[in-house]
């Protein structure tokens, strides 16, 4: 499945460990939180950048204190309606101080791409022939924000208050 | 329809949409907005054009989301209203307008505002109601209820917050939408509204997760700024009122001469008329409940006229009431009568408001999917039953509202009688519950026993009216006399084998 970052398409580099599966010696890899907690001093030897996926139901509260070990954090939606991981990206980018890349992966929909990138997603796994086509409609949705995100871009009331 | 607020503008908008593309009327519902509900699919997308050329639109009108918030429809003009609402529903509104982190919610998510002493708004049945008042340093804050509603299991709010200053509102609701989102439950679409999530984990415990949650962002970005609130409140400056205090006591001896004339007045000024902020005007009550007519039903014909009557009485502006019926805030008292007799003119002049044929009904089977029974034509009938005045203004204050299914659109919850459609076998089959109010002393009506058949049961219903009036005491109301003496003597009157 392509991923786009920044706009654009680009080679997805990373690996997901299977469940039961050897850790790799080396390359970019993901884990989930239960991998993460079972084989952690494992996979912090290692010198290749780490990932991590957590699920909808998962709280990124959970892994707040140990972010400096990954450079990938994904947030799964198992449906497009499963909404939980919006909050957990806006958590991790504007209270943890993430700043690595944060990826939307599952069921993640054109509709949706600027209200992902408002809550802090700048990469997304996503389901489409024409991604960056698709990064371009989704950019143009909205020209005027309301609610102060994390993002930077200048809400409605900093503007009339300006 | 924004806080329940409309424009002559738009209403002509309305009337223009309905006569082209629908059957030429619209339905005006219990969220305080109209569905048009013979549009063609592929219409659709001029309608919206549409709308859009008046600033309306349909977003945000279903789904998983943060729907159009409620509002006391005398905002503005009541003579009970300690703060104006509108204000910050104003802000709710744009807030809460494609916010991108709680767009897809468990469910549904409604907030209604309130600032009189009476709650016209049933803030105790949103998921989050805010009462907005001035606490006793004269600073202005919202009591904060979460977890109240209707459908399957109905439940009355509960407050989370004695006190919340209003620079911190945004804030605060985004900590109970966060706290929502990430615990409400998603495994099962029946029980995935917050009031489930309020009544398993507690109030107190809700209450607790959502202060921690504040805690962390109530210095944010979302705190309000004095000037922003302003700003806003600018926009809902008075109308340009004329002084009219000096008339006063000519205007009331005017009035009470055509009252006295005119017996259908003299009722529709007691029933239809409330009192105003500002000397020398009214607030009045335009009853979508003519005898035998669908309860909220407006024909294109009827929303010109009402358009041009508020043009010309009323500043323009309009509001639609969560009980179907159509507001004037600010009409001078002196073109009461005026404006009553151009009322007439399109069936609008129904004395009825808060009487026992001012019901609230969904469309039932006639039109719903969901529906397990028609309500359309029960409201009909007992609008017939009950079509005398003079019985209505005997019998009193009493709200019938009926819903055609289980997920109670028809708030039958919350009637101080309420009637509920099932499906028996193929027969529709109607429960009888009493004792329900959406006021400040909110209330859940209880069912009093057996199903009725559709020819019984609008005997059965003069039946709990006819036991009230027999055991009233004097200016007692149906809800008070109910409160008093129990279900028990309605029901023994009800099942008393003949």
């Amino acid at each position: 499945m392509p991923v786009l970052k920044g706009g654009k398409r680009i080679e997805d580099s990373w690996t997901s460990l299977p469940s039961g599966d050897e850790i790799p010696a080396e390359g970019p890899l993901i884990v989930n939180l239960a991998q993460w907690r079972e084989e952690r001093d494992a996979l912090c030897a290692r010198r290749d950048p780490l990932g991590i996926l957590l699920a909808s139901h998962e709280s990124p509260e959970e892994i707040a204190d140990e972010l400096d070990h990954f450079s990938l954090v994904c947030l799964d939606f198992p449906v497009f309606n499963d909404g939980r991981s919006h909050s957990s990206a806006r958590l991790l980018r504007e209270r943890y101080g993430y700043d690595g890349e944060l990826r939307a992966v599952g069921d993640v929909l054109l509709e949706q791409l600027h209200f992902l990138h408002r809550n802090g997603f700048d990469a997304f796994d996503l389901d489409s022939e024409h991604p960056e086509e698709d990064w371009r409609i989704a950019e143009a949705d909205m020209q005027l924000w309301y609610q102060p995100t994390g993002d930077e871009r200048t809400t409605v009331i900093e503007l009339r208050h300006l | 329809m924004p806080y329940c607020c409309v424009s002559a503008t738009q209403l002509r908008k309305l009337a223009e949409i309905a006569t082209r593309w629908d059957k030429g009327f619209g339905h005006l519902t219990t969220r305080q907005n109209m569905q048009l509900n013979w549009v063609a699919l592929e219409d659709a997308p001029d309608i919206l054009e549409a709308l859009a050329s008046v600033e309306m639109h349909a977003i945000q009108s279903s789904g998983n989301c943060i729907r159009n918030t409620t509002s006391d429809p005398f905002a503005g003009a009541a003579a009970d209203e300690l703060e104006d609402p509108r204000v910050y529903c104003e802000i709710i509104r744009q807030w809460s307008s494609l916010h991108p982190e709680f767009s897809f919610l468990p469910r549904k998510f409604k907030i209604a505002v309130s600032g009189a002493t009476h709650d016209r708004a049933a803030i105790r049945f949103h998921d989050i109601g805010l009462r907005l008042y001035c606490n006793d340093a004269g600073e202005k804050g919202f009591e904060v209820l979460v977890g109240g509603g209707l459908g399957r299991t109905p439940f009355v709010g509960k407050v989370i917050r004695d006190f919340l200053p209003v620079n911190d509102m945004l804030s605060y609701l985004e900590a109970i939408l966060r706290v929502y989102n990430q615990l409400g439950r998603r495994d099962n679409k029946f029980k995935a509204r917050i009031k489930i999530l309020v009544h398993e984990m507690g109030g107190t415990e809700f209450g607790e997760r959502v202060e921690k949650e504040w805690e962390q962002i109530k210095h944010g970005a979302l705190h309000l700024p004095q000037d922003e609130i302003d700003r806003i409140e600018a926009y809902f400056a008075p109308p340009p009122h004329r002084d009219l205090a000096a008339n006063e006591a000519a205007i009331e001896s005017s009035l009470a001469a055509s009252r006295e004339n005119e017996p259908e007045f003299d009722r529709w000024m007691t029933n239809n008329v409330s009192a105003h902020k500002r000397a020398g005007y009214a607030i009045v009550s335009i009853s979508v409940k003519a005898v035998g007519a669908i309860p909220g039903d407006l024909s294109s014909e009827q929303m010109l006229a009402l358009a041009d009557l508020a043009d010309r009485f009323s500043f323009g502006e309009l509001r639609f009431t969560h009980d179907q019926n159509v507001v004037l805030t600010d009409v001078e008292q002196s073109d009461l009568e005026a404006l009553w007799r151009e009322l007439a003119r399109h069936a609008l002049a129904t004395g009825n408001v808060d009487k026992l044929t001012d019901s609230i009904c969904c469309p039932g089977q006639d039109y719903c999917a969901l529906a397990n029974a028609r309500s359309i034509p029960l409201a009909q009938e007992i609008s017939k039953r009950f079509a005398d005045g003079d019985r209505l203004d005997e019998i009193g204050p009493l709200s019938v509202k009926m819903s055609g299914c289980i997920n109670a659109c028809g708030h039958h919850h919350i009637g101080n009688i309420g009637i509920l459609g099932a499906d028996k076998k193929g027969a529709e089959l109607y429960q009888l519950a009493l004792g329900g109010a959406s006021d400040e002393e909110a209330s859940i009506a209880k069912i009093i026993g057996p199903g009725f058949t559709e020819d019984r049961i609008v005997d059965a219903v003069e039946n709990v009216v006819e036991t009230y009036l027999g055991l009233r005491n004097d200016g007692e109301r149906f809800i008070d006399t109910y409160r008093r003496v129990g279900a028990a003597p309605f029901k023994e009157k009800l099942y008393a084998r003949t």
